[in-house]
């Protein structure tokens, strides 16, 4: 069951990856996270908005909708989707060290996102957008 | 983001401070190779002690200094690496390119 939710809606520029990812980890503190889970969080969230800038709106500007659910079994799924230009093969673009992007990209972003998240979850659709789901149960530090 | 670069003639020794993420990484990026180009240094030391964060941009930084300095076989050293930044790094395989070792905190 969700016991809380959160939306935001921002602008595709740069300069908001550390609001974003900042923001989705305040509103998750509630779930008295570790600081290794709240730095696991903030570091999927950085790759999936950083995505939606560089690869879904290349070349415009864009919203990224983000939603981020509290569930009472203390795990947070957050939601980070763009309505641009959309993912042709997506489990190709899995894999680790693929880029369309050359320069210093890694191609490690979804490697990253998997291994810090329980769950990842890609939809997308060329032409109208991507949707990454990440999932992580917080265990906190009161056990 | 910001960094402050010392060359004593055989290290360039660059202290990163605050976050990296792909808005932070290009100017620290240019700063960083334009000094590897003009002194062509032995051994490169990436300190991320004061690093506050850090994503794939971080891999990338890493990776593009490592084959900007293979061109003249320098070797490169990161330090002081918090325990987020070393999984990210481990998990990229730099340990396997690069003496990168945690800092102490
Ligand atoms: N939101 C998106 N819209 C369109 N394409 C995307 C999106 N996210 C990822 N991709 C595609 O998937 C590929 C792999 O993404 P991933 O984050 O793993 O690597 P990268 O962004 O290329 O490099 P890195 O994240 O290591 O800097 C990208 O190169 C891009 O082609
Ligand atoms: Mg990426």
């Amino acid at each position: 069951m969700i016991i809380n939710e959160f939306k935001m809606t921002v602008d595709s520029r740069s300069v908001n990856e550390s609001f974003a990812r900042a923001t989705v980890a305040t509103f998750s503190a509630q779930l008295d996270p570790t600081l290794e889970e709240i730095n696991d969080i903030k570091t999927a969230v950085s790759e999936a908005v950083t995505n939606c800038i560089v690869h879904g709106y290349k070349n415009c500007l864009g919203k990224i909708y983000i939603t981020v659910k509290i569930h009472d079994d203390s795990k947070v799924v957050v939601t980070i989707r763009d309505k641009g230009c959309g993912i042709s093969d997506i489990k190709k673009a899995r894999e680790p060290l693929f880029t369309t992007l050359g320069g210093d990209r890694a191609g490690l972003g979804f490697s990253v996102m998997e291994s810090f998240t329980d769950k990842l979850t890609v939809r997308s659709k060329v032409g109208f957008g991507t949707t990454v789901t990440l999932c992580k149960r917080i265990h906190g530090r009161t056990k | 983001m910001s960094v402050k670069i010392q060359f004593d003639g055989e290290t360039l020794y660059c202290q990163l401070n605050g976050e990296i993420d792909h808005h932070t990484t290009l100017p620290i990026r240019l700063d960083i190779d334009d000094r590897i180009e003009n002194c062509r240094p032995q051994k490169v030391i990436l300190d991320f002690t004061d690093v506050t964060f850090m994503d794939s941009s971080g891999i990338g930084l890493v990776m593009g200094r490592y084959k900007l300095l293979s061109e003249f076989n320098g070797k490169l050293e990161v330090t002081g690496l918090s325990s987020n930044s070393y999984k990210v790094m481990r998990l990229a395989g730099l340990d396997r390119i690069a003496n990168i070792s945690k800092g102490v905190k």
